[in-house]
């Protein structure tokens, strides 16, 4: 590409051009060795660690795929894939729905103090997750919890929030609570990027202002929507604070494999199962990236992020 | 109309906030006798917040300390690396730079929690679990504030400008030190901020590094603190602790975020999503 000519001019000679690659890559070189030693090595190591198998007799030996085959078949591990697949698909689309509301409203300019909700949407962000899930803890329990009370006071008996039957939707509420005010940033910025002249030519062509929105606003959103979509994606495979938190007040519902990224932390350190654990890591990474993939290829026709 | 709905949302965004600040005000008893979103009859903050700093033998300040050393070096060490590498990805042609390139943009698809089990591993297996570098070396990598940096400092950084700072006869680190990171400071405040979220709210990675009590983050002290606390057989004076230190950790990041909204905020905008 464009890139290989513009390094060495014409007549420039070899000399200063390749002091300058050099130069270069030195400032990149620093990033490079880090991302080497803490995501390369620990990815590739992973990936070896799954092909064996350590035995307390017998020692360590390869078994090639053994351990994948064992995943692929582990009712308890395709269990958690579901249970993150279903909060996926119910979740993230609530959660970006809202960002993109309130994004757009506050840039209509049709909002009363604009920046107040800008900030009091964006704080939960700013929160430890911990600290997130358990403070709606302490609102969803029994004991002296905001919904116990409430339905004491109503006269009606408290829905089991942390009940197996409720628990995903809780846990979907603290991620949703926690992170529409990171998405609506993301959007809130594409949104302030759009140049003026575009609305000056709808406005020309007598556009109001949802047709502003639908045919302006919308198609200029596509990119920062699907990053945050990805985004996401990746955030929902990998759930595991909010549900490890939870486990404290509710251990029979939550268990030792209710997402895979506690399936895989349970085996690796109360199972000595080491080996499984990083094959567990590495698929599921695998089907993130697969998900993350088929969510670019069917919202993207130009646009390529990644 | 669209003020009222927001207004409602805005509620539920701060509810879970207000509940914490009324309730960290609270006795064990007011705690489980009064109304969850009011305040009880006896104001007890501040003996909250001796019994919080003080249980344990004190460890929270130690855990807040921790906290700041690993927000701070871990945030600080990403956003540097991820300005100098921006930059030479950005400024400079080097054979390989696409390829390069490619390997950490696949990166930031690459589920960092996925990588704790192996990293733990590595870690262990140089001598440096129950370290605090343990969490602050995978702290400083993040593809995400590189690839940041990369579309911010191509906008933002003119080629003459550099051109003519050689011309002057400046070296190179001079160059970015002086002119390039004067230009580059809105995102590099921008990866800065959001690293520092990540680093402070981390929990998956300092869970499964540390064992060493002494060496945990707020959040990794907490949990263990909440667990207690649920545990049966009369732990209930833990609650009044957990609730008073989940605000005091709290506190710190949303104050930086006030303060610098300003510069994180242009940085977003300019750099961050523009394509």
């Amino acid at each position: 590409m464009a890139v290989v000519s513009r390094g060495a001019p014409a007549g420039a000679g070899a000399h200063p051009s390749r002091r300058r690659a050099l130069t270069g890559f030195l400032f990149f070189a620093p990033f490079l060795v880090v991302f080497l030693a803490t995501i390369v090595a620990p990815l590739v190591y992973a990936l070896g660690l799954s092909l064996f198998r350590r035995r307390l007799i017998g020692g360590t030996t390869f078994v090639g795929l053994d351990n994948y085959l064992r995943a692929a078949t582990d009712p308890q591990f395709l269990a958690g894939i579901g249970r993150v697949g279903l909060f996926l698909v119910i979740q993230v689309p609530v959660m970006l729905l809202l960002a993109l509301f309130v994004a757009l409203a506050i840039d209509s300019r049709r909002v009363w103090w604009p920046k107040l909700f800008r900030l009091g949407v964006f704080v939960p962000y700013a929160v430890p997750s911990v600290v997130g899930a358990l403070m709606w803890g302490f609102l969803y329990g029994g004991q002296f919890g905001l919904t116990g009370q409430l339905a004491e006071a109503f006269g009606v008996d408290p829905p089991d929030l942390l009940g197996s039957s409720l628990m995903l939707a809780s846990l979907a509420n603290i991620v949703t609570w926690q992170f529409v005010g990171y998405n609506m940033l993301i959007l809130y910025a594409a949104l302030r990027a759009i140049p003026q002249d575009l609305y000056d030519a709808a406005e020309v062509d007598g556009a109001g202002e949802f047709r502003k929105v639908w045919s302006v606003k919308l198609p200029a959103l596509r990119p920062a929507l699907l990053l945050a979509t990805i985004f996401s994606v990746i955030g929902s495979f990998q759930l595991f604070t909010e549900p490890k938190v939870m486990t404290d007040l509710s251990p029979a519902v939550i268990g030792t494999s209710y997402t895979p990224n506690i399936y895989a932390y349970e085996l690796a350190f109360n199972g000595q199962l080491v080996d499984y654990a990083a094959a567990i890591s590495v698929l599921l990474g695998l089907v993130t990236i697969v998900v993350a993939y088929v969510v670019q290829l069917t919202t993207a026709r130009r646009e390529h992020i990644l | 109309m669209l003020t009222a709905v927001l207004l409602a949302l805005l509620a539920y965004f701060l509810l879970p906030l207000a509940w914490l600040v009324i309730n960290s005000t609270k006795s064990t008893t007011g705690l489980f006798e009064s109304f969850g979103l009011w305040f009880a009859s006896d104001f007890h903050l501040f003996e909250n917040v001796r019994d919080t700093l003080t249980y344990d033998g004190g460890i929270y300040g130690r855990w807040f300390l921790n906290t700041v050393l690993y927000a701070v070096a871990g945030a600080g060490g990403a956003a540097l690396l991820a300005a100098l590498g921006g930059y030479g990805v950005a400024k400079f042609d080097f054979p390989g730079r696409r390829l390069l390139l490619a390997g950490v943009l696949g990166a930031v698809m690459v589920p960092v929690t996925a990588l704790a089990i192996p990293t733990y591993l590595l870690m262990s297996s140089v001598g440096l679990v129950d370290t605090p570098f343990a969490v602050i070396i995978p702290s400083m990598a993040s593809p995400f504030g590189l690839y940041l940096m990369w579309i911010y400092a191509a906008a933002a950084v003119p080629d003459e400008l550099l051109e003519a700072a050689r011309i002057d006869g400046a070296g190179e680190l001079r160059i970015f030190w002086s002119v390039a990171m004067r230009l580059l400071a809105p995102g590099f405040v921008t990866v800065l901020l959001f690293q520092l979220v990540h680093v402070w709210n981390n929990y998956f990675l300092p869970l499964i590094v540390l064992n060493d009590p002494a060496w945990f983050p707020l959040t990794v002290g907490l949990q263990q603190w909440n667990g207690q606390a649920y545990q049966v057989g009369g732990a209930q004076a833990v609650f009044t602790i957990v609730i008073t230190g989940s605000l005091l950790a709290i506190i710190p990041l949303v104050v930086v975020f006030l303060v610098l909204q300003r510069y994180w905020q242009s940085g977003l905008a300019t750099g961050g999503v523009k394509q």
